[in-house]
């Protein structure tokens, strides 16, 4: 048991990787066997990342290199330099662990249903595995290739998944455009890290933070590099125009995987920001540069779903504009990381709030893109036009877009509530201006769903959609443990900030237990 | 950098890149966007190739015993995962584009467009 925990951090990795691959080979002995043999493997690595969760909460990072004689030892034999390939584990990775980890397993058991009668479903499972693989190994690594590598695994997976249904012209140019943007930006991650190791010539995230002195031009010309590409992949307006397309598309159960995938990129780039750089760069100019793409996120994604039709697109618009919400909180915190005083009166308030709302985005969004693709499931369309009347059949449906539409609102007492007022309430202290735009951005996003739920829910029967059945349960059970994350975070906000975000916070504002980690003994 | 003799490599690494990116951001026909990100990948590859050169450096490997210093494999171990990486997504824009040609019957990106606003 004690040895399982200890060597939790590469099994949670490796083992969906073996799984992915085993699973055509399982699917051979019917689908049973194979739908079995997913939901044991990743209940497995559920209880793997809950072990690991408490381990790291009660003893701090945890360090696991590879090929070393114990795997708590960053630097064996004496080497001055981390030249093995390392995870690293702090606050920061175990929450984005516990995101992605839910979210996998709310769309797992979401997806056993949706996909009966469809072909390919094997290698669906295999892509499942391999996009958690890429999340979770992005999440843990601790040197900048592996970040590359994760990268890249997450996006040849998730291109795929967006894919799926192939007898869709639209879904092969979702995926088409996801594979596309997330090559470009991993070729530019891949020549930051290229110019970074030409100054430093290591390769660990702790080492170069450890030897980076005032930054130089390259140093500077890599940051670039590195946050163009993370805004890219995490879709950060300008930079934005697949996110749409690429949620539209993607089947059930793998949107909120994609969207997960999105903010494993946030992760990466509060992890250059603050970890990489944040301890020599002008920390004021990079947090006013995430702030104004934040708040332009915010108000040019609600602004474009307002209009929306398609009720997925209508929700891909709110995901950008949610993602906002987190970049505007978080890049108050970079803001004044340097003013100790300020930082303490709300910045570190602040990022507590653009983490926290990371989490309750992931589960809410979740949730919603899954009633939307519950009603696809059973009519056929997404266009909100073309719906009516759908709650008189669908009430499990209709209950659980009502309740991530008032969460995503920010309406007491669901979980989008505690995190936006964080982020009000911080913002205000900092810029008012920033805090009224984020509010008016919350009121047009409760409008814009309220519109949705009016045209697909409400309203009098429609003869087509007579014969219309619930869902079946597998699906129901995916949303309903999204929901109850989403009604639990609301109601026990306390619990929650004080036990995965404040240590999340922590890791960021504070560098130099992640660099002491693996430096700790080199003067 | 005092090491690296020559600049001309990063030069070429960097004209590659320029040329990739524009032909990524204003070409429409998807192949060509597809030449372009290869040419990306390829002038990504180069950097790090010529980041890994040192003027009278011997391959590090022990079996022969060399006489001079030997270099870090780094840059070249990067190289070729970066390389198999790269195979493995244009293989699959690749397949991508043979399906959406099927479907609209044109690689135009922008007639070949379904998803608009």
């Amino acid at each position: 048991m004690d040895s399982l925990i200890y060597h939790s951090p590469a099994l949670i990795v490796a083992l969906p990787l073996v799984a992915a691959f085993a699973i055509p080979l399982i699917s051979r002995a019917g689908y049973r066997a194979r739908n079995t043999f997913s939901l044991v493997i990743f209940g497995f690595i559920t209880f793997l990342v809950a072990a690991l969760a408490v381990d790291v909460h009660s003893v701090g990072i945890r360090v696991y290199t590879f090929g070393a004689t114990a795997a708590e030892l960053a630097l064996p034999g004496g080497y001055m330099v981390p030249v093995r390939i390392m995870f690293e584990v702090d606050g920061m990775s175990i929450f984005m662990g516990i995101i992605i980890t839910t979210v996998t397993l709310a769309a797992l058991i979401y997806s056993l249903h949706f996909l009966k009668g469809q072909t390919g479903q094997a290698r669906f499972y295999s892509l499942m595995m391999l996009l958690y693989t890429g999340m979770m190994g992005l999440a843990f690594t601790g040197d900048m290739f592996n970040l590359f590598v994760f990268l890249e695994v997450a996006s040849i997976a998730g291109a795929g998944l967006a894919a799926y249904r192939t007898n869709m012209a639209d879904a092969l140019e979702g995926g088409f455009k996801y594979i596309v943007i997330s090559a470009v930006s991993a070729l530019l991650v891949l020549f930051a890290i290229g110019i970074l190791y030409s100054q430093y010539n290591v390769l660990s995230i702790a080492a170069i933070a450890h030897y980076m002195q005032t930054p130089t031009t390259l140093d500077m010309i890599a940051l670039g590099l590195l946050g163009g590409a993370f805004v890219m992949k995490l879709a950060g307006v300008p930079l934005h125009m697949w996110a749409p397309d690429t949620y539209t598309v993607a089947p059930a159960g793998t949107t909120p995987m994609i969207l997960a995938a999105s903010y494993t990129s946030m992760y990466a780039l509060y992890r250059v920001t603050f970890t990489l750089y944040g301890r020599h760069i002008d920390t004021a100019a990079i947090g006013w540069i995430v702030i104004v793409v934040g708040v332009l996120s915010m108000f040019i994604g609600v602004m474009m779903a307002v209009h929306q039709t398609d009720i997925k697109r209508m929700m891909a618009y709110h995901a950008i504009s949610q993602g906002g919400y987190m970049l505007l909180g978080v890049g108050v915190g970079l803001a004044v990381l340097a003013n100790p005083v300020a930082l303490a009166s709300y910045g570190r308030d602040a990022i507590n709030g653009g983490v926290f709302h990371i989490i309750n985005h992931v589960f809410y969004k979740a949730l919603l893109f899954m009633t939307a693709e519950a009603i696809f499931f059973r009519i056929g369309t997404r266009d909100t036009n073309k719906m009516g009347g759908l709650a008189r059949n669908m009430k499990w449906t209709a209950v659980f877009y009502i309740i991530g539409a008032l969460a995503i609102s920010g309406i007491p007492p669901f979980n989008g509530f505690a995190s936006k007022l964080l982020i009000y309430e911080t913002v205000l202290k900092f810029n008012p201006v920033l805090a009224v735009i984020a509010m008016f951005v919350s009121l047009v996003t409760l409008a814009s769903f309220a519109k949705v739920f009016y045209s697909a829910f409400t309203g009098p029967e429609m003869p087509a959609y007579r014969e219309v059945r619930e869902v079946p349960k597998s699906m129901i059970i995916g949303m309903a443990i999204l929901a109850a994350c989403v009604i639990f975070f609301g109601i026990f906000p306390g619990l929650i900030v004080d036990n995965l975000v404040a240590p999340a916070t922590e890791a960021l504002i504070n560098q130099t237990p992640y660099i002491n980690a693996v430096m700790g003994a080199v003067p | 950098m005092e090491h690296v003799p020559l600049d001309f490599p990063f030069i070429a690494a960097a004209l590659l890149m320029a040329v990739s990116l524009y032909i990524i951001i204003f070409k429409k026909n998807l192949i060509k966007l597809i030449m372009g990100i290869a040419m990306l990948a390829a002038g990504v590859n180069l950097f790090l190739v010529a980041l890994g050169y040192r003027a009278g450096g011997g391959a590090p490997i022990y079996t022969g015993v060399p006489k001079e210093t030997m270099v870090m494999p780094v840059p070249q171990a990067l190289t070729l995962t970066s390389i198999v990486i790269n195979v493995a997504v244009l293989a699959l824009m690749l397949t991508m584009v043979i399906r959406i040609y099927r479907h609209t019957g044109s690689l135009d990106s922008k007639k070949s467009r379904k998803l608009k606003g």
